[in-house]
């Protein structure tokens, strides 16, 4: 009898435990979920707090390309103003578009490209732009293993007992910038 | 990418364990031969006290140690934007906790490397030479390689190695010397004091030890440069699949290779295996080399980061590896079993503008003769073949790596 209730004793001491340790390790994947999120949104600020420097920088030199820099700044504003995720991600596409645009055309100004400060600013861009794609990739990569977990047994059991819900992947909204890649395989 | 780290993490304590029953056996015989059936355990427990006093020293030296070997500067954002700006997009690519310091070595050689046990406290080191030579596409590929190391816990796992590796060695040569030692002084003591009548096995046991103290440190040898090897496979893989462009890394890889500066000024066997090529330039003899070697033929790698054609996914770098090598996989079976959506990108439009010149007269070359039926062969080296419509016979060989390709049959 004794004995009984020990062996029920200890089974049940290893479930909690597993119960425990399947629980953590959830709740460890949606916080770098939202961590990876929040990466995004910091690289996306970086972006914003780029363009007034650059356009300054570059105006002097590009006297003819007033629409390029109109794009710029209202693609800024409007996701600057965005009000939710949905309406911010366009408006970031849009400014992503618009700044590789403006990119392009800096390669017909040799004197603005042997400026050094409009140099040091260009590696910044580059580099931004580059931070948010990683930052988006990273996200997507946190969320393939936590929708993984959440989804596997036995981990679905405690997920849904305790009400982890699926994320979504962040997919790109504009379809121009989502082309872009595909380049390489031509 | 988790499946990865912990597949790595079972290898490394198999590894472990394999070392230290090594270890354990070796301090065994040894203990056998010198004080005598009894003495087993003792050897035991010197070989856990060796063990114990170069783990505490390699733990609370550490990387500082490793960095202040290689002279190697710390630097900021002000100094080198663009290094410090590379990783710390590699930072974000690869999700670590915290940004990893950077350091410069002033050393025209070529070359990388990443310190530091856990993520948390991990730092990324590039020589000068490395930052004159490589665009900015192929230095994100070394940074990516070295977070990868820095990822997969590989620097742990090589300081643990090593010091299992030290331990083994340190205790083998002890035992050597004195065996030569005891033997020029005649100590006749040692087996007299022996049970009597045990004359002949403790001579077999002699045998044994003196066998096994030779053999135990290659066998280690062998085991830790093997794992070393696939570990540089695994963060190729790794880097292709953070910055999602094998080709940054792999003609990074062809202009380190190809790099005529001599060797590293400041580098030892121990800091070898961290290094993205191998520090230690090569003097011929080939084949024996690849045995005894912490880097596999930077042309393997190359060509394998070359062939991943369709993705960047751990499983079109298994894919690629197979293709090349004709070996079964690098990568743990639970990372290549993902269901990954990974693309590959587009070179960086600043990085390579020079080259993307020459790449649109490539193209413009490539249509010309598609018009004019050339036919088209990619090599599994990453070589584009174009044979003349006019060519004869069905066999083709590769001018860059000597593979006898298949043409084929003109559709006619």
């Amino acid at each position: 009898m004794v004995t009984a209730l020990i062996v029920i004793a200890v089974i049940l001491g290893v479930f909690i435990l597993a119960v425990i340790g399947i629980y953590n390790a959830l709740v460890r994947l949606r916080n770098q979920v939202d961590n990876a999120w929040s990466q995004i949104d910091v690289q996306l600020k970086r972006r914003h707090d780029l363009i007034p420097n650059l356009i300054e920088t570059a105006k002097g030199y590009m006297k003819h390309e007033r629409e390029t820099f109109e794009a710029i700044t209202e693609a800024r504003s409007k996701a600057m103003g965005a009000s939710n995720v949905a309406e911010s991600s366009k408006a970031e596409g849009m400014l992503g578009e618009a700044l590789s645009k403006f990119m392009l055309v800096v390669e017909n100004y040799p004197d603005l490209k042997a400026n050094q400060n409009f140099l040091a600013l260009q590696e910044e861009l580059t580099s931004t732009e580059n931070k948010i794609s990683f930052a988006r990739q990273s996200f997507n990569d946190q969320v393939l293993s936590f929708n993984n977990k959440i989804q596997m047994f036995p981990s679905n059991i405690i997920a849904g007992m305790f009400g982890f819900i699926k994320r979504d992947f962040f997919e790109i909204e504009v379809a121009a910038e989502r082309e872009v890649p595909k380049v390489s395989f031509s | 990418m988790w499946e990865l780290i912990r597949a790595n993490k079972r290898n490394s304590i198999f590894l472990m364990a394999v070392m230290a029953l090594v270890l354990l056996a070796l301090g065994f015989v040894i203990g056998m031969v010198f004080i005598g059936p009894e003495g087993g355990l003792f050897g035991v427990m010197i070989a856990t006290v060796i063990w114990l006093v170069l783990t505490l020293i390699s733990f609370s030296s550490g990387d500082q140690i490793l960095l202040a070997a290689s002279k190697a500067q710390p630097v900021t954002h002000d100094v080198h934007p663009q290094l410090f700006n590379i990783v710390e997009e590699m930072k974000i690519a690869a999700g670590l906790p915290r940004m990893p310091k950077v350091y410069i070595i002033n050393d025209p050689a070529p070359n990388a490397f990443a310190t530091g046990r856990n993520p948390e406290t991990a730092s990324v080191a590039v020589t000068a030479g490395l930052l004159a030579r490589l665009n900015r596409d192929e230095l994100q590929g070394v940074v990516a390689h070295e977070i990868s190391h820095i990822l997969h816990r590989d620097i742990l796992f090589v300081t643990l190695a090593g010091i299992m590796l030290g331990s083994i060695v340190l205790l083998s040569q002890v035992f050597l010397r004195g065996m030569f030692y005891g033997s020029m002084m005649g100590s006749r003591r040692r087996y007299s004091s022996g049970s009597g009548g045990g004359g002949g096995a403790q001579i077999i046991m002699l045998v044994i030890a003196i066998a096994a103290a030779i053999l135990a440190p290659i066998f280690a040898y062998l085991l830790y440069f093997a794992l070393s090897r696939r570990r540089e496979y695994l963060a190729d893989a790794g880097a292709a699949r953070l910055t999602r462009y094998p080709e940054g890394l792999a003609s990074a890889l062809e202009k380190i290779a190809g790099d005529p500066s001599p060797q590293l000024a400041t580098v030892n066997k121990v800091t070898a295996p961290m290094y993205i090529a191998n520090p230690f330039k090569r003097k011929g003899q080939r084949k024996l080399s690849d045995l005894t070697s912490t880097h596999p033929p930077i042309s393997e790698r190359i060509k394998i980061l070359r062939n991943m054609s369709q993705g960047a996914s751990f499983k079109e770098y298994s894919k690629a590896y197979t293709a090349v090598t004709h070996a079964s996989s690098v990568i743990p079976a639970g990372a290549v079993g993902l269901k990954e959506d990974v693309e590959l990108r587009q070179a960086d439009a600043q990085a390579t503008k020079q080259e993307r010149r020459e790449k649109q007269i490539h193209q413009v070359g490539d249509i010309m003769r598609r018009v004019n039926q050339f036919v088209f062969l990619t090599c599994v080296c990453g070589l584009k073949l174009k044979v003349p419509p006019n060519f004869k016979g069905d066999k083709v060989k590769c001018p860059r790596c000597r593979k006898v390709l298949d043409l084929p049959r003109k559709s006619q």
